[in-house]
């Protein structure tokens, strides 16, 4: 596996967190696990590739059973292109609801992800002792707006990077009140901040460039992300990345990612941060051609946008959870896509060219200096925010959103604002005058991206199939 | 439109039925049930929407308090085939939610469509329409068709 052998053992050099000799004992959580992965810096690992000219790449994955688990962090690491790894968790544990998780292991009945609190610390502990290393780091994703437990669990599993946000993992994903979850993700961030002292260096991605997954415009994804991200630096985790979901336009979201670099460089000059985009996640290509060419796009959008790691999606997307070898063969595309991209854009001139400015940047600082105009302390702005309509996502269900705000996909093909309820941008963003608010346009909205790429694809094998060679 | 509220019918309107939406407890889709609200709303209907991750004893109190035409359950992790047969069974101890309609679509189990064993026995545990991933939209509008406006005591 020469991909991960480079760079091995080597600290990065800017500034950060304490780096601890090894071998030292811990205090309070038990010894470390026997391998390496312990000692990994996410942050770091992602910097390494990213100065060698290589995308990250990342699965969505996790199955129950712990043998499969290690097998499909394996092939993840094994892929062949830049990987980092991914213990994706079961929806009961997201919930909290571990009496459900506890029935269907009793039974043998498979869960839809890994189930960390529910296993035994030791199966955990020697899952990552096994397949992680110093450059291979193993990442914990999961969605819950109360993950105290979560945390505990992956870090008595000697694991420290995972991911998530007081505001993206509540307001989508549950009903739990928005303060309740500040408090909850507080604790959370400080009791991974807590690992520093034990010369680790714990990693927070902020889930907040994903409201929804689809039709919330790029400026509302960026501010989200960078007070989430500003968030978990106030509570003592000095390493952070920022998420950005890929949407309806390549040139729009690369505005939003320089956007996002721009911002982040301004607000958080006291932590690591990079940017990593995630793979289209709204309704996904169904045709196989699609699927692939959306993925490879998100993957030419990384390279373009400087986001220095992807989380990608595969063909099995529109039907079910993906197997481990269609999420291998997923990351194997977008790292060789990523790569071509590079050397089209021919080496270190890969952000060429200023983006058109449609103004996402003046909008997502205007959400984001109005948040923090709420309150000194983050915490409470936050929740005064979502109170006031301020951070007010379009469609969200969530009883404390305000629900006031509406988009569209444009005639363009842009996410397109068409009513901004009391989100702080008037006078910033255009609002589309022509939004069609029933259940055909909002399905053709939800699917225009999965249209566009199946019916591409479509073309291009009609293409092959009646053209003379 | 805000889509979560709405606590309170309107008295006597004409034809339409009175619908719950919801999750199922463990999944946090919520795109399934802002479509399906539209599009009951465009067929004449009135909805109110429970969103995410609905517990079965939020949604049990809640159908106690609307006392629905119908409840509609969309589910699309994987789960809902194990969540709903929870839900149904949680309904149907309520002798007041005994006849109440219910029915569940979507993306039910984790390795795509179920077929019609999982139908069968979702039916059996209490659903009365089952509209897996696949099934069409006439389908649906058909079954609605057959269902009547329950008449006030």
């Amino acid at each position: 596996m020469s991909e991960h052998a480079a760079g091995a053992g080597r600290r990065p050099a800017r500034a950060g967190g304490p780096v601890a000799g090894a071998g030292e004992p811990v205090a309070g959580a038990g010894e470390l696990p026997a391998g390496t992965g312990g000692r990994s810096d996410f942050g770091a690992v992602v910097r390494r590739a990213a100065a060698a000219g290589r995308l990250v790449v990342q699965p969505r994955m996790g199955v129950s059973d712990p043998a499969r688990m290690r097998a499909g962090l394996l092939a993840t690491r094994d892929a062949g292109v830049r990987t980092v790894g991914t213990i994706t968790l079961d929806s009961y544990t997201r919930v909290g609801d571990h009496e459900a998780v506890r029935a269907a292991l009793r039974n043998g009945e498979e869960l839809n992800g890994y189930p960390i609190v529910d296993h035994p610390v030791r199966t955990t502990t020697a899952l990552v002792a096994d397949v992680s290393d110093v450059d291979f780091p193993v990442q914990v994703r999961h969605g819950s707006a109360r993950p105290q437990r979560i945390a505990a669990a992956l870090i008595a599993a000697g694991l420290h990077a995972t991911e998530g946000g007081p505001v993206s993992y509540c307001l989508p994903y549950s009903r739990v009140p928005v303060a309740e979850s500040v408090r909850a993700w507080a604790e959370t961030t400080r009791l991974l901040a807590e690992l520093r002292g034990r010369g680790l260096r714990p990693h927070l991605e902020t889930f907040g460039g994903c409201m929804m997954g689809q039709l919330c415009p790029p400026s509302l994804l960026v501010a989200i992300s960078l007070l989430e991200a500003m968030f978990f630096g106030r509570h003592g985790v000095d390493s952070v990345s920022l998420s950005y979901a890929q949407q309806t336009d390549p040139g729009q979201d690369t505005e939003a990612l320089s956007a996002l670099r721009s911002l982040a460089a301004e607000f958080l000059s006291e932590v690591d941060w990079h940017v990593v985009l995630y793979a289209y996640m709204g309704v996904f290509p169904s045709s196989p051609d699609g699927a692939t060419d959306l993925l490879a796009d998100a993957a030419r959008l990384s390279v373009r946008g400087g986001a220095d790691r992807l989380i990608v999606k595969t063909v099995a997307e529109a039907r079910r959870i993906p197997t481990i070898a269609e999420n291998v063969t997923a990351l194997r595309v977008a790292g060789h896509a990523a790569d071509h991209e590079r050397r089209v854009m021919a080496g270190p001139a890969r952000l060429a060219g200023p983006a058109p400015d449609t103004g996402i940047r003046a909008q997502a600082r205007a959400v984001v200096e109005a948040v923090l105009n709420l309150a000194p302390d983050l915490d409470t702005a936050l929740i005064r925010a979502v109170h006031r309509g301020l951070l007010d996502i379009p469609y969200c269900l969530h009883p404390d959103n305000a629900g006031r705000t509406r988009a569209t996909v444009g005639r363009d093909g842009t996410l397109q604002w068409t009513r901004i309820g009391a989100l702080p941008i008037r006078g910033l963003a255009d609002t589309a005058g022509d939004a069609d608010g029933s259940a055909a346009g909002l399905l053709r909205s939800l699917s225009y991206v999965a249209s566009r790429f199946d019916d591409a694809a479509l073309e291009r094998a009609a293409a092959r199939e009646f053209l003379p060679a | 439109m805000k889509l979560m509220t709405a606590t309170s019918r309107p008295a006597a309107p004409g034809g339409g039925l009175d619908v719950i939406v919801t999750s199922v407890s463990s999944d946090a889709h919520t795109w399934n049930l802002v479509y399906l609200q539209l599009l009951l709303e465009e067929y004449g209907h009135r909805v109110v929407n429970l969103g995410a991750c609905v517990p079965d004893r939020l949604l049990v109190a809640e159908c106690l308090r609307l006392r629905p035409d119908l409840v509609v359950m969309s589910s699309v992790n994987g789960h809902g085939w194990r969540d709903g047969r929870r839900a149904i069974t949680a309904l149907r101890t309520r002798a007041e939610l005994a006849a109440t309609p219910v029915v569940i679509g979507g993306k039910l189990g984790i390795a795509g469509p179920g077929g019609d064993a999982q139908a069968r026995s979702l039916a059996l545990a209490g659903f009365d329409g089952v509209f897996e991933d696949g099934s069409s939209a006439a389908a649906f509008r058909e079954f609605l068709s057959r269902l009547r406006p329950r008449v006030s005591a």
